[in-house]
């Protein structure tokens, strides 16, 4: 049995419709994510999550129960709030502490635990400040340590590392990632990052538009979007729209608009007159002044550079296909003392593998 | 840096300018004053008078002769009659009893306005605020009508009491009179600074107790409260002070029994002419209030930091 089983759950605010029809459960001990862009609807559930909101239909299953009418002080749920949300008037100490001392939890134990627990988010010297006297790292995993302390079934985390900058965020990312293996508590984080979610989540789910548009582990979703939106929402993205104009054994035929045949991995559901679209990530592609012909699994294109990125690891190169179609690719910086092989306008030539990209139907 | 210093100084100097002239020059005329003899008709006994002969003004007061000119009998007698430190007490209780039924009305109400929709929230201060509008004299004499014995108010209550064989009352020249009047005029005083902190409230930190456990009556306890403190305290300091110095309410609806320190020390100064005694009794008060705050600040500062 699931740990948590959300059931056809529809919420709405006046006409419009946060969350619609969803349903998806997650296991115990999982580090599940609700990724989407803002208004898809992984807030609303977060609070339902909660109990600050209540479903309009369905259902929300914790441990096997219905937790409907269930007040969020009466949840085994804590929650992360992305403003961190800590008591300015109490110590860190006495934050932590807070929970405990709802629970009524014996005065000599909540100190044993607020000590464990300051422990694992390595705040020891830090009990006795106020949360206006720490940073906002360290506000951050005090956040944390008092959702975590009283030990609930499940800890909402809702973009907790949104105001923190890129540098201390990828550190609190590791820091996130031990933690939940070391405590086994079960996560459910929302965020809008989709690079925070691949990094963190044993799962995520692709919410848009109040429905979950798709639901795997983090490598299905990146290599094999199921849909144009979550592969434009998930890293960088060439959408090429095209149409199945053949279909045989273990390969398609794909016409790519605007730029020719390619052949690509049949999909289910696909039939000969389909149409859609080719979502080919920018790294799949190989670059070069020229490239070696030959090999029957690729499709070759020629072009010239139309602007290039330089990231310092990698160059971004935007390429113009000879019909004027825009395809993003990249190379790393990998040779010594070189960082850019080419110049906007560089006559090149493109190539990829059947199976570098997925096509997906309209 | 000297353009900032200047800056400083003309920004600040006329209100303090104005202080030293109206505040502190007065008070320190009225504490030296504590210490002087009445004059034959009012005032205080002068140091100083113009000499027939010369037609020249000469001091009066030497090493000599300080004794004639300089007392504190006017401490001791203020130590010595229990009457006035008794008085003291009363206006004490008045001024506190009207601070906590103020802070009691007046809690609820701030929070419900910080909590109403944005664009309603000034009107409701408006209206807070609104029966300053109206003069301070003719709102007390109002009450004197509402209350005095052929008021609806005091008749209706005096009807109900009839039928359970109590009564009937007199509502006006009493204790309940002097208390109501005083709690109806500080009241705007007690809400605004109240609503003032309660509106800056991070809705979110209720959130977070209550999704860490907390129920309506702990969220509030716990969080909401100690987090108004400083309101709170504002608003009794804006309350109890000038409370504890009022002679106009008392003197309307308090009749004899329901005198508090401001009217001993109102006559003092218009009806006996006792002008020094008048000026310990202010400045007792004066003193009774700072040692009072002096212990709040003191109370206020303990207890933080502890680990747990």
């Amino acid at each position: 049995m699931a740990l948590l089983e959300i059931r056809d759950v529809v919420k709405t605010f006046g006409d419009f419709t946060a969350v619609n029809h969803v349903s998806l459960s997650v296991e115990a001990g999982e580090f599940f994510t609700l990724l989407g862009p803002s208004g898809c609807g992984k807030t609303t559930l977060l609070r339902m999550l909660a109990g600050f909101e209540q479903p309009d239909s369905g259902q929300i299953l914790l441990d096997g129960k219905n937790v409907a009418g269930v007040p969020p002080e009466k949840r085994p749920v804590h929650t992360v709030f992305q403003s961190y949300a800590l008591f300015p008037h109490m110590t860190v100490a006495q934050n932590i502490a807070f929970p405990l001392k709802m629970a009524r939890v014996p005065q000599a134990d909540i100190k044993a635990r607020v000590d464990e627990v300051l422990d694992d988010v390595r705040l020891t010297q830090f009990a006795t400040r106020f949360p206006h006297e720490l940073s906002g790292g360290q506000r951050q995993r005090v956040a944390i340590a008092r959702a975590l302390v009283n030990r609930p079934r499940l800890l909402l985390l809702d973009e907790p590392l949104s105001a923190l900058d890129a540098k201390l965020r990828e550190e609190m990312q590791i820091e996130l990632i031990n933690l939940q293996k070391e405590v086994g508590i079960t996560f459910v984080y929302v965020t809008h990052d989709q690079g925070e979610a691949l990094a963190l989540s044993h799962r995520i789910a692709v919410m848009n538009k109040g429905q979950v548009a798709q639901l795997d582990v983090p490598e299905t979703i990146y290599s094999y979007p199921n849909s144009r939106f979550v592969a434009d929402f998930i890293g960088q993205c060439n959408l090429l729209d095209a149409t199945v104009v053949a279909i045989d054994d273990g390969k398609m035929k794909l016409e790519i608009e605007g730029v020719g045949i390619a052949e690509a991995l049949p999909v289910a559901g696909a039939a000969v007159g389909a149409r859609g679209t080719l979502t080919l990530r920018p790294e799949k592609i190989k670059l070069g002044a020229s490239l070696p012909a030959g090999d029957d699994h690729e499709v070759h294109f020629k072009g010239k550079v139309h602007d290039c990125l330089f990231l310092g690891d990698v160059t971004i190169y935007i390429v113009e296909l000879d019909n004027g179609t825009l395809v993003e690719t990249m190379l790393p910086n990998a040779a010594s003392g070189r960082a850019r092989f080419f110049d906007d306008n560089d006559q090149v030539e493109l190539a990829w593998r059947f199976d570098a990209g997925h096509f997906v139907l309209a | 840096m000297r353009n900032n210093r200047l800056a400083k100084w003309l920004i600040s100097g006329p209100p303090l300018l104005y202080l030293l002239l109206f505040f502190a020059i007065p008070s320190a005329i009225m504490a030296f004053a504590a210490f002087r003899f009445p004059g034959d008709y009012g005032g205080l006994l002068p140091l100083m008078d113009v000499n027939p002969d010369t037609g020249k003004t000469e001091l009066l007061i030497n090493a000599a002769n300080f004794r004639e000119f300089l007392t504190l009998e006017n401490f001791a007698r203020f130590f010595q009659e229990p009457v006035f430190f008794e008085l003291f007490i009363k206006s004490f209780w008045y001024a506190g009893l009207t601070t906590v039924i103020c802070l009691v009305l007046a809690y609820p109400l701030a929070w419900l306005i910080a909590r109403s929709p944005k664009k309603h929230r000034d009107l409701l201060v408006l209206l807070v605020i609104l029966p300053f509008w109206s003069n301070f004299l003719i709102r007390v004499y109002s009450w004197m009508i509402i209350l005095g014995p052929q008021g609806y108010f005091a008749r209706s209550i005096n009807a109900v009491l009839g039928v359970i064989g109590v009564g009937p009352v007199q509502l006006l020249f009493s204790h309940f009179a002097v208390i109501l009047v005083l709690v109806y005029v500080h009241l705007p005083f007690m809400v605004l600074p109240l609503y003032a902190n309660l509106e800056k409230h991070d809705m979110n930190l209720l959130d977070a107790a209550q999704d860490l456990g907390a129920n309506a009556w702990q969220r509030f306890w716990r969080i909401t409260w100690p987090l108004s403190l400083p309101g709170v305290w504002a608003g009794a300091a804006l309350v109890f002070i000038p409370a504890l110095g009022m002679f106009a309410v008392p003197d309307l609806v308090g009749g004899t029994d329901g005198i508090m320190i401001g009217n001993l020390i109102k006559q003092q100064f218009l009806d006996s002419r006792d002008w020094p005694f008048g000026s310990v009794l202010s400045i007792m008060l004066t003193l009774a209030v700072l040692m009072l705050a002096g212990l709040a600040t003191l109370i206020g500062r303990g207890g933080k930091r502890n680990a747990l």
